[in-house]
């Protein structure tokens, strides 16, 4: 893997620390005018998710790791990993649940997502922005209440709970923001 | 830099600011001229680059007779050899608003190219300099603020709790690490080099709250250009750094006039660069022969306007209170 000098390390490089993968969230220049130079970078280790500081020379360098993220289609999870696959390459690869993270709730079979691989291992998936899912269980609807804006929780196919308005029906798919984990709107068949 | 390619032809700086950089150097020009210091211009573009190992200079091939062949010059990191030849040629108390330009120096609070006011004045030691550089800043931030002068020496050790004589360098390499420094950096760095290390990263950021800190007595590795004395508790460069909010601000000296010394000291810079595998810089004999006919005893500080800018306007990025930061030339 290539070597890059930490003066040309800006925010978003993806390089190896202590033998882990991270990306760097910020970096900045140190330097007495007299003195040496150092570059402070902010990282975010990808395995542990922590973001942490660290300072080195400016004529230090640090390894690139190659971390790349990779379109995948969800297939499904067999109780220990999830699996994902190359659209192009058919290529398959688990991500165990400690790399799906907070993605778990929102992944519907067939799905696009982004998989972020580490030389082909997943570290990191983050779920289309939005997505359709059924509703299997909620308060019977509330008719013709469209105005009134109350709410009821609905839990969707994949096991995620979300708000819904009051009117919904059992069955009924609906559109949820995945960010936010808020519901956007009904989908009609 | 979040904008589109489309609006990067515009400064980043806007009209209100840059009306505040004009009238800010109109200040600097007031102030001078009220002293009846002369202002002057000297080469951006040297023969010499200078010998600091901390101080990367730009080399630029530039055309030389003969049709096909280029010789080097360096753009001036600082206009001080050239002002002190002024100096030593009679020229008297003088001032410059330039350019300087260092290499590889991007980020928060560095361009590559920036703004300095660098002066010297005769018959000053570098005490009485400081007051004066004080008395500027106070003008151009335009508020009242006092100044104390700490050595160097107490500031570590009152503020990081370290003596940084003493120290031995394992302890010292132990709490850099402590404080953030990736232990795989210890190697290759001295003394000096983890104490500016502890400096920027636990003293600066304490440094001139609600009044100016002026730091001095530096350790004599780190005199630069400065005299070292003895004053009577060991021998310290007449050097000192102003601080404001976090920022260094100016460095200042009472200019060493020895040339023999000045000479030593260009020697062991190029020691220094040649274990550091860095670019050997040749000796200006120019300066050392306006040494040898005689500097007049004097002192002379650079202050960094672009910081100044920042801390006047308030902006936290140097970038922003340039019309065309390095990335947007």
């Amino acid at each position: 893997m290539a070597s890059l000098g930490m003066n040309d390390i800006r925010a978003g490089a993806k390089i190896l620390l202590d033998n882990d993968p991270c990306v760097v969230v910020e970096a900045d220049l140190v330097k007495p005018g007299k003195g040496q130079a150092f570059t402070r970078i902010k990282y975010r280790n990808f395995k542990t998710g922590k973001v942490l500081e660290r300072t080195f020379k400016a004529s230090d360098s640090a390894e690139a790791a190659d971390v790349v993220d990779t379109e995948m289609q969800y297939l499904y999870n067999d109780g220990e990993h999830f699996y994902f696959m190359d659209p192009v390459s058919y290529e398959q690869v688990g991500a165990d649940a400690a790399a799906v993270g907070d993605a778990a709730p929102w992944l519907k079979e067939q799905d696009m997502c982004t998989v972020t691989l580490w030389n082909g291992t997943p570290l990191m998936v983050a779920p289309p922005n939005f997505v359709e899912l059924r509703v299997v269980e909620t308060d019977p609807g509330v008719r013709g209440d469209t105005a009134s804006g109350g709410t009821k929780p609905a839990v969707l196919e994949t096991g995620a709970t979300v708000k819904v308005p009051l009117f919904l029906e059992q069955e009924e798919v609906i559109r949820v923001d995945t960010r936010t984990g808020e519901y956007v709107g009904r989908v009609k068949d | 830099m979040k904008e589109g390619a489309g609006s990067h032809w515009r400064p980043l700086a806007g009209t209100p600011l840059l009306r505040l950089r004009a009238r800010m150097l109109a200040d600097i020009r007031g102030f001078f001229a009220a002293r009846d210091v002369m202002e002057v211009e000297t080469p951006l573009l040297g023969r010499h680059a200078v010998t600091d190992p901390h101080i990367a200079s730009f080399d630029v091939p530039v055309a030389d007779g003969a049709p096909g062949t280029t010789v080097l010059r360096h753009l001036q990191t600082s206009p001080e050899f050239a002002m002190k030849r002024l100096l030593a040629a009679g020229s008297g108390d003088i001032y410059q608003v330039c350019k300087a330009f260092r290499d590889g120096e991007a980020g928060s609070r560095h361009n590559p190219e920036f703004t300095l006011v660098e002066w010297y004045r005769t018959g000053f030691d570098h005490r009485d300099l400081m007051a004066e550089a004080a008395e500027l800043v106070a003008k151009l931030l335009a508020r009242p603020v006092s100044w104390v002068c700490r050595g160097y020496d107490e500031v570590l050790g009152e503020l990081a709790g370290l003596p940084p004589r003493e120290a031995p360098l394992m302890e010292l390499g132990e709490r850099a690490v402590h404080l953030g420094l990736h232990p795989d950096a210890l190697d290759g760095m001295d003394r000096d080099d983890l104490l500016d290390f502890v400096f920027s990263t636990v003293v600066q950021p304490q440094l001139g709250h609600g009044r100016l800190d002026v730091v001095d007595r530096y350790p004599p590795p780190q005199a630069a250009l400065a005299r070292v004395i003895d004053d009577g508790g060991g021998p310290v460069a007449e050097r000192f750094e102003l601080f404001y909010e976090g920022l260094e601000l100016a460095n200042g000296y009472h200019e060493l006039a020895d040339p023999h010394e000045q000479e030593r000291r260009m020697t062991t810079d190029r020691e220094r660069r040649r274990a550091r595998g860095l670019p050997d810089r040749t000796v200006d004999e120019r300066l050392l022969a306006a040494l040898e006919a005689g500097l007049p005893d004097c002192a002379g500080v650079a202050l960094g306007f672009d910081r100044l800018l920042m801390l006047r306007s308030g902006e936290t990025d140097i970038r922003r209170v340039l019309a065309f930061p390095y990335e947007r030339a």
